[in-house]
């Protein structure tokens, strides 16, 4: 059984089947979730197919508003704890996790095997030892360019492994000539800069590096992040003007119309770009260019994940729902609905979709690791304090000894050495 | 009984009048002070206490409050925080010119004041504006200045050569959000002004017209002394409505470009309220911080009404 509610009424909603469910006799597992229309309809199908398992089982999904989420997390998991509930791997989960609200489902993963079936997302569910989510799905970041971009300018389309750093700045180079924006962004909500940073700043030192600086274990001064930062120099006279200003489906909106060529974002974006009128054929994909010769490759995939509350009322069959989430029959399915990629490595890809496709390959491919997004990986005052630091110096590149001054300020208070 | 209460001794029935006279007032007032203790003294207190802790505003499943104290801790943060810097002197410039208001609302007001055909429609339309949701003169305003198709940005880049994006420029964001307040701002002025215009004696009028009073000498020495309620109002309003200046950062930059548009209100719910906020205490302190602000104002305010209250 599923219902669609919002907000406020989803608590009276949830209420009123609780009692309605009790009558059929059958066990109740509460799932609270945050969906949009496409990925709601694709959790409808899993419950479907879990119930058609489990007859005895009765799944009642609580959807709220993406948005609004972010905060009835807070106060449902302490006032009104459903079984399970949405939310996202790293250090996001950790308050939760910290706060003791979040249950440990060391079991789960022991039981089923998942430790090598969800290997890439060991790290990112685990904390201290134990893991507390089962992640699900995940989507790769990486450049989409627009080819008629590419043959306005008279540049030579990437070739299928992507291109080589100074090769790409040569390009940036030409489009510039062109009057078309290498490379395009729309900063206004700040993520979106800090997808740029992270793979610059993976591409220069590895995933550790990313991984310790997003700890806060890393100085700003430490000349590791003077080279992130040349480079980050060099691609930002390329860099949309007035980036700061748009959000990011408006900077969509500029590569879709051949204004500009290159837009480092997540796979989610393709959505946008074709509603805008982009296909297969013009629209490509390739990894970011890698920098240093020689370093790993790793990519960004920032996973969604499920938690057992610690006030889960009926933990044993949501566990056994957990466990049906991982799988990988449940996962080719609902990322194929979705469009994204499963986390579990024998699930399958729908091979018709060439981003999905290349997706997958670069995921599986980086033997460097996978990280969860700046935003993820660091705590989120840290986050923040970054990205606004990555925004202004795609703004004011002359400020940027300031810009790290107080950043190294920033990490000395939330990290006292 | 009222034989018996002719017949009683004066001094119990003045006690007892005394004690209806005094009792009926609180009673009267009761309800409303009784909203404004849990409605206002209270979340008042629950901040000041919240200021002193460090807590992301969760509890444990038990129920249980998971914030430390750190005393004054997140003030001395406070003290030493670029962001908060920036909100503080973000907030002066939208005091100062927010004021603004008051001159041109007062200038369309006597404009407006005059016995034209349709003169109704014309004061509609200049009042247009604060009858439209704050959300959504944000939202004009953020598409008047958009880079690449915004009206400004095609003007100046007509004029130019260099269209100016102003929400993606950290040094004139905030004089775009504050022109876009003052529009509706204005209207609300100039309504205030409109009313108080209605109530200017004509004899007085009249008479300086006879002692040869024109033009500005007649707005400064004949009108304006006469406006003096609605000037009073119209200050009071446009202070506090440059104090609680949120909705239209919120909406057209979410205090960007890397926080040169924020104000304290902004910072406060960003802080405590935001993505990557839920520093509750801090965010209790900003509060504090701006409520110390207001309060020199409001008891500006009350401080003058009380005076006017009791000379009369």
């Amino acid at each position: 059984m599923v219902r669609y509610t919002k907000g406020a009424v989803a608590l009276s909603a949830a209420m009123l089947l609780a009692t309605s469910a009790l009558a059929q006799d059958k066990r109740v597992v509460t799932w609270n979730a945050d969906y949009d229309p496409i990925p709601l309809a694709a959790a409808e199908a899993l419950i479907a197919d879990f119930e058609a398992a489990n007859p005895e089982i009765d799944v009642q999904l609580n959807n709220f508003d993406h948005e609004a989420y972010k905060n009835a997390i807070r106060n449902f998991l302490t006032a009104d704890p459903p079984d399970l509930a949405n939310w996202y791997a790293a250090n996001r989960m950790r308050p939760f996790v910290e706060a003791g609200l979040f249950a440990d489902i060391s079991d789960v993963w022991a039981d089923n095997g998942l430790n090598d079936a969800l290997a890439s997302s060991v790290l990112s569910s685990t904390i201290d030892g134990k893991q507390y989510a089962v992640p699900y799905t995940y989507y790769q970041w990486g450049i989409y360019y627009n080819r008629d971009a590419y043959k306005a300018a008279g540049v030579d389309l990437p070739a299928d492994g992507g291109v080589s750093w100074d090769q790409f700045l040569a390009n940036c180079e030409k489009f510039k000539a062109a009057g078309i924006d290498c490379v395009t962004t729309g900063s206004s909500a700040l993520w979106p800069v800090a997808g740029i940073f992270d793979y610059i700043s993976m591409r220069t030192n590895g995933y550790q590096f990313h991984s310790d600086l997003a700890a806060g274990k890393i100085s700003w001064k430490s000349p590791e992040v003077k080279a992130v930062f040349d480079n980050f120099g060099k691609l930002q006279p390329f860099v949309t003007a007035n980036h700061a200003a748009i959000d990011w489906q408006d900077a969509a909106a500029l590569l879709v119309q051949g204004k500009a060529a290159n837009y480092v974002m997540g796979n989610f974006a393709v959505g946008v770009f074709k509603e805008g009128g982009m296909t297969n054929d013009n629209l490509g994909f390739m990894v970011f260019p890698e920098i240093t010769a020689g370093i790993a490759r790793s990519e960004e995939a920032p996973t969604d994940t499920v938690h057992l509350t610690s006030g889960a009322k009926n933990p044993e069959d949501a566990k056994k729902l957990l466990a049906y989430i991982a799988s990988a029959d449940a996962q080719s399915k609902w990322n194929g609905a979705v469009g994204q990629l499963p986390t579990n490595k024998n699930a399958t890809v729908d091979a018709a979709d060439p981003f999905l496709t290349a997706g997958f390959q670069a995921l599986s491919t980086a033997t460097g690791g996978i990280a969860q997004f700046w935003d993820r990986d660091a705590d989120a005052e840290y986050a923040k304090a970054g990205m606004e630091g990555f925004q202004q110096f795609l703004v004011q590149p002359d400020q940027l000894d300031a810009i790290l001054d107080r950043l190294e300020q920033t990490r000395l208070r939330l990290y006292p050495q | 009984m009222a034989a018996d209460m002719t017949a009683a001794s004066a001094a119990p029935r003045r006690a007892r009048k005394w004690n209806q006279r005094s009792i009926a007032p609180w009673l009267f007032l009761a309800p409303g002070l009784f909203m404004f203790t849990v409605y206002v003294l209270w979340p008042i207190v629950q901040s000041i206490t919240l200021s002193f802790y460090d807590w992301n505003g969760l509890y444990n499943k038990d129920g249980q409050f998971t914030g430390t104290f750190v005393g004054m801790g997140n003030y001395a943060e406070l003290m030493s925080d670029p962001a908060f810097e920036t909100s503080l002197w973000n907030n002066l410039k939208w005091l100062v010119l927010y004021m603004a208001a008051l001159p041109i609302g007062l200038f369309i007001a006597i404009f407006l004041n005059q016995t034209v055909r349709g003169i109704r429609i014309y004061k509609s339309l200049f009042f247009f504006p604060f009858v439209i949701s704050q959300v959504v003169v944000g939202l004009i305003f953020a598409w008047f200045y958009a880079p690449n198709f915004g009206l400004f940005y095609l003007l100046t880049e007509k004029l130019t050569g260099q269209g100016t994006a102003i929400l993606a420029d950290p040094d004139l964001v905030t004089y775009g959000i504050i022109a876009a307040g003052l529009w509706p701002q204005i209207a609300y002025v100039m309504i205030l002004y409109l009313t108080g215009l209605n109530n200017v004696a004509p004899d007085q009028i009249e008479a300086a017209r006879l002692d040869g009073a024109k033009g500005w000498r007649m707005l400064w020495f004949v009108v304006l002394p006469q406006l003096r309620p609605a000037t009073f109002i119209a200050v009071i309003v446009t202070v506090i409505g440059a104090l609680r200046s949120f909705d239209l950062v919120s909406i057209m930059t979410n205090g960007g470009p890397f926080g040169s548009s924020r104000v304290l209100s902004y910072y406060m719910f960003e802080m405590a309220l935001g993505e990557y906020g839920y520093r509750m205490g801090f965010g209790a302190a900003i509060a504090v911080v701006l409520f110390a602000i207001m309060m020199v104002f409001i008891s500006g305010f009350i401080w003058k009404m009380w005076r006017d209250e009791t000379e009369r």
